[in-house]
């Protein structure tokens, strides 16, 4: 083994350690770690409820341009005219109260670019996730929402100087409004579906980043989204668009605190990579059980470009979310892959789009699901190749992995292929952690809980090692917490 | 047998079973694998088991690991304590260790990471990355592993001879008071036999034990066993030195059906 090889493993050897170090040492539940809340204290709370009224305040406050106020009041129409999706969790859908949402808060204090700037009490609580301190560690900018608005936000100053932007939504409509419009609902159209059109007509926070022809942006920029308030609705906007040739990799982590009641997450996010350029979008988000999870995401990529989701979905009451590309320009390339864990009470109904509409266009969707007691967690894909979309290439692959006599995977994948010089390629699993598994682990000395957390934490692995190293640990953590407790 | 005199719980004696019986699940019925079985291995024994096709013999060592598809019934004891209501994990800690015939893949987990978890169980600590690592290259280096199997997936995608040398290194790191080696010759080559074999050996020591189960004589002229049995129809039928092994090479096993015949009804 030359040096260099015997290096890597040294160091291969020591990240694993450290990591399992750090998972030993843990303890805490969710509600500790990020169940807490802060008292409610806010410049402004809208009342529960949804109207014209609510819409029209909202934008006022925020003194948008004429344009904005008018998508808002249009997407209400569309949202109260939309039915609900009729696939997916009909029971769990039915029980959310758009009545009992209180669709916009202003927490305290203007949006600063020192954490001491923040009001204190808010502050703690990042301080608590950890926000500041891997913003120092590894990230070129943060931004940190506190239920509507961005109370913070930073980006470090030779990416300014590039001409990279990243900044909070609102901002970016003030400072940047000639790219805003002409990328706003141009990815995700108002009425895509009943949950886009309640973000835009209630969006409020979320990033905007555009990065400018050639500049890579190498490390990465994270956003924070927190939801404090009991029955809050979190509607941030996301908008990123990376010029020919340029590259970015943002983060986004979400938690809340655990409640009896609902509390309702509903973000748009659009992905535009133009030609040459590569954009990585990376959530690691874990609502508490309360939260309603419904988001659309997409994303064009245009010639030459890459675009990958990386997408891990823990927690909530119900997930609905379906990253998708469409492959606009020759050879575009896109991957989603996703990870979710589905505990008691809790279903996960997430998977992919990728619309191949060009010539040798590739793409690869790799989705892994964990169900845990009586957990549920659905895989709903669709691929898409348009006529004349010669030459393309996709696959597929579905692994699900259940703990216990009751959980519950499902599956739904519809291929939908209109030419016929393309491959495509399919594979679905479902397994049990096996008992040869964790009797091997056990006839080594492995209690069964840990055996248990390692064999999942193996399954995972494909997805773990597409992240950071900081995020890998924390992903980890928190897959430990949630086999805390594993069946027997 | 002199040995079967001694008291399972005697210094010398690192291993016994006492009329050991494993029944399996069949339908709603349960099926009986092993029909009472007695062996006494004393510290710096090497016992092999040899019996043909389907007599029960890899029931008989996943049973005496505790795997949870059996029932059993009788005693085990290790080191002078009873270990048949213990749980697997807890049987290996206090030093019984099984080579399986067919090691399960777990993908995602590495092999230093599994083998770091294992050793810490056994211990009772964490051992020392550097020292970690320092232990696991030379154990590379014995059982002549390539090193970038480290930091590959537990038995993801190796062959057979890479899965049961990975079986006895893990042996050779955690030092068991007393080996089960399930068929641990099987499908290796003989560059791969004689290195499995010397890790074996290696491994052996004044205080400690191992049962090798096998069909054929060529691991057993590279281990050489001190005490040689046959298991046939869930009984030790014939219990012998390395002869019997000749016998057997020679002869097969239908010469001793008929002690099998009468070892049944006897008990009945």
């Amino acid at each position: 083994m030359s040096r260099d090889e015997e290096l890597a493993v040294a160091a291969a050897v020591d990240a694993r350690a450290a990591r399992s170090a750090e998972l030993t040492s843990l303890n805490d539940d969710y509600t500790a770690k990020y169940g807490f809340h802060d008292p409610e204290d806010y410049f402004l709370k809208a009342p529960k409820g949804l109207d014209h009224e609510v819409v029209e305040m909202i934008s006022r406050k925020k003194n948008e341009p004429d344009w904005m106020r008018a998508i808002r009041h249009a997407a209400l129409e569309t949202f109260l005219a939309k039915p609900m999706p009729r696939w997916g969790n009909q029971e769990a859908l039915a029980g959310i109260d758009f009545e009992n949402i209180h669709y916009y808060i202003k927490p305290k204090g203007e949006q600063a670019s020192d954490w001491n700037d923040v009001p204190d009490q808010i502050k703690r609580t990042f301080d608590r996730l950890g926000v500041p301190e891997a913003e120092r560690k590894f990230l070129a900018g943060v931004t940190a929402q506190y239920e509507s608005e961005v109370v913070y936000h930073s980006i470090r100053e030779d990416l300014t100087k590039l001409g990279v932007i990243f900044m909070d939504m609102d901002s970016a409509l003030r400072e940047h409004p000639e790219i805003v419009r002409k990328w706003f609902g141009k990815i995700i159209p108002t009425n895509d579906n009943k949950f886009s059109a309640l973000n835009t007509a209630v969006w409020s926070g979320g990033s905007f980043i555009y990065v400018p022809k050639g500049v890579k942006v190498d490390i990465p920029l994270q956003a924070y989204f927190r939801i404090n308030a009991e029955n809050m609705g979190q509607f941030e906007r996301t908008l990123i668009i990376a010029d020919e040739d340029s590259s970015v990799h943002y983060i986004e982590g979400c938690t809340a605190p655990t409640y009896s009641s609902d509390s309702l997450h509903s973000a748009v996010v659009e992905l535009v990579a133009l030609d040459r350029a590569r954009i990585r979008y990376t959530t690691i988000q874990n609502w508490s059980t309360n939260v309603y999870n419904l988001v659309t995401k997409r994303a064009h990529a245009h010639t030459d470009a890459v675009v990958e989701w990386v997408d891990g979905n823990l927690g909530s009451k119900l997930t609905m979310k379906y990253p998708a590309i469409v492959l606009l320009g020759e050879r575009a390339h896109g991957e989603v892959l996703s990870i979710a864990f589905a505990g008691n009470g809790q279903h996960q109904d997430a998977g992919a789009k990728m619309t191949h509409a060009a010539p040798n266009t590739t793409s690869r969707i790799v989705s892994k699901s964990i169900s845990k007691g009586e957990g549920r967690s659905s895989y709903r894909g669709l691929v898409k190749v348009n006529r004349g979309a010669k030459g393309c290439k996709t696959s597929v692959e579905c692994d699900a992995l259940l703990i216990g006599e009751h959980a519950v995977s499902d599956t739904y994948p519809t291929m939908d292929v209109a030419e016929s010089d393309v491959r495509v390629e399919h594979e679905a699993r479902v397994s049990k952690v096996g008992e040869e598994q964790l009797f091997y682990l056990q006839s080594r000395g492995l209690d069964p809980d840990k055996a248990r957390l390692m064999i999942v934490n193996g399954f995972i692995e494909p997805f773990v090692k597409e992240l950071p190293m900081e995020y890998a640990v924390e992903l980890n953590r928190l897959i430990e917490l949630e086999m805390e407790g594993s069946v027997g | 047998m002199s040995d079967q005199m001694l008291s399972p719980d005697h210094p010398s004696v690192v291993f016994a079973c006492r009329n050991l019986r494993v029944f399996v699940k069949d339908g709603d019925n349960e099926k009986l694998i092993v029909r009472g079985v007695d062996l006494t291995v004393r510290r710096g024994e090497k016992h092999a088991l040899m019996g043909p096709n389907g007599s029960g013999k890899s029931t008989l060592a996943a049973a005496l690991m505790g795997h949870p598809s059996y029932r059993v019934e009788g005693d085990i004891w290790l080191e002078g304590e009873r270990v048949d209501t213990l749980e697997p994990h807890e049987r290996a800690r206090r030093g019984l260790f099984l080579s399986f015939q067919y090691p399960v893949a777990v993908p995602g987990v590495t092999v230093a990471n599994f083998l770091r978890a294992s050793l810490a169980a056994r211990r009772g600590a964490e051992i020392p990355v550097r020292a970690f690592r320092q232990e696991l290259n030379e154990a590379f280096a014995t059982m002549s592993i390539d090193p970038s199997f480290i930091t590959r997936y537990l038995n993801d995608g190796f062959s057979g001879g890479e899965k049961k040398k990975l079986e006895i290194l893990q042996m050779l790191l955690l030092k068991p008071s007393f080996s089960l080696l399930d068929e641990t010759d099987s499908g290796l080559d003989i560059d791969a036999l004689k290195i499995v074999s010397e890790g074996i050996n290696l491994a052996s020591g004044p205080q400690n034990g191992l049962l090798l189960v096998t069909h054929y004589q060529r691991i057993l002229n590279h281990v050489q066993p001190d005490v040689v049995h046959v298991f046939m129809n869930g009984h030790l039928v014939r219990t012998g030195g390395m002869e019997l092994v000749s016998a057997l090479e020679e002869r097969g096993y239908d010469w001793l059906a008929d002690e099998a015949a009468v070892a049944e009804g006897s008990r009945a």
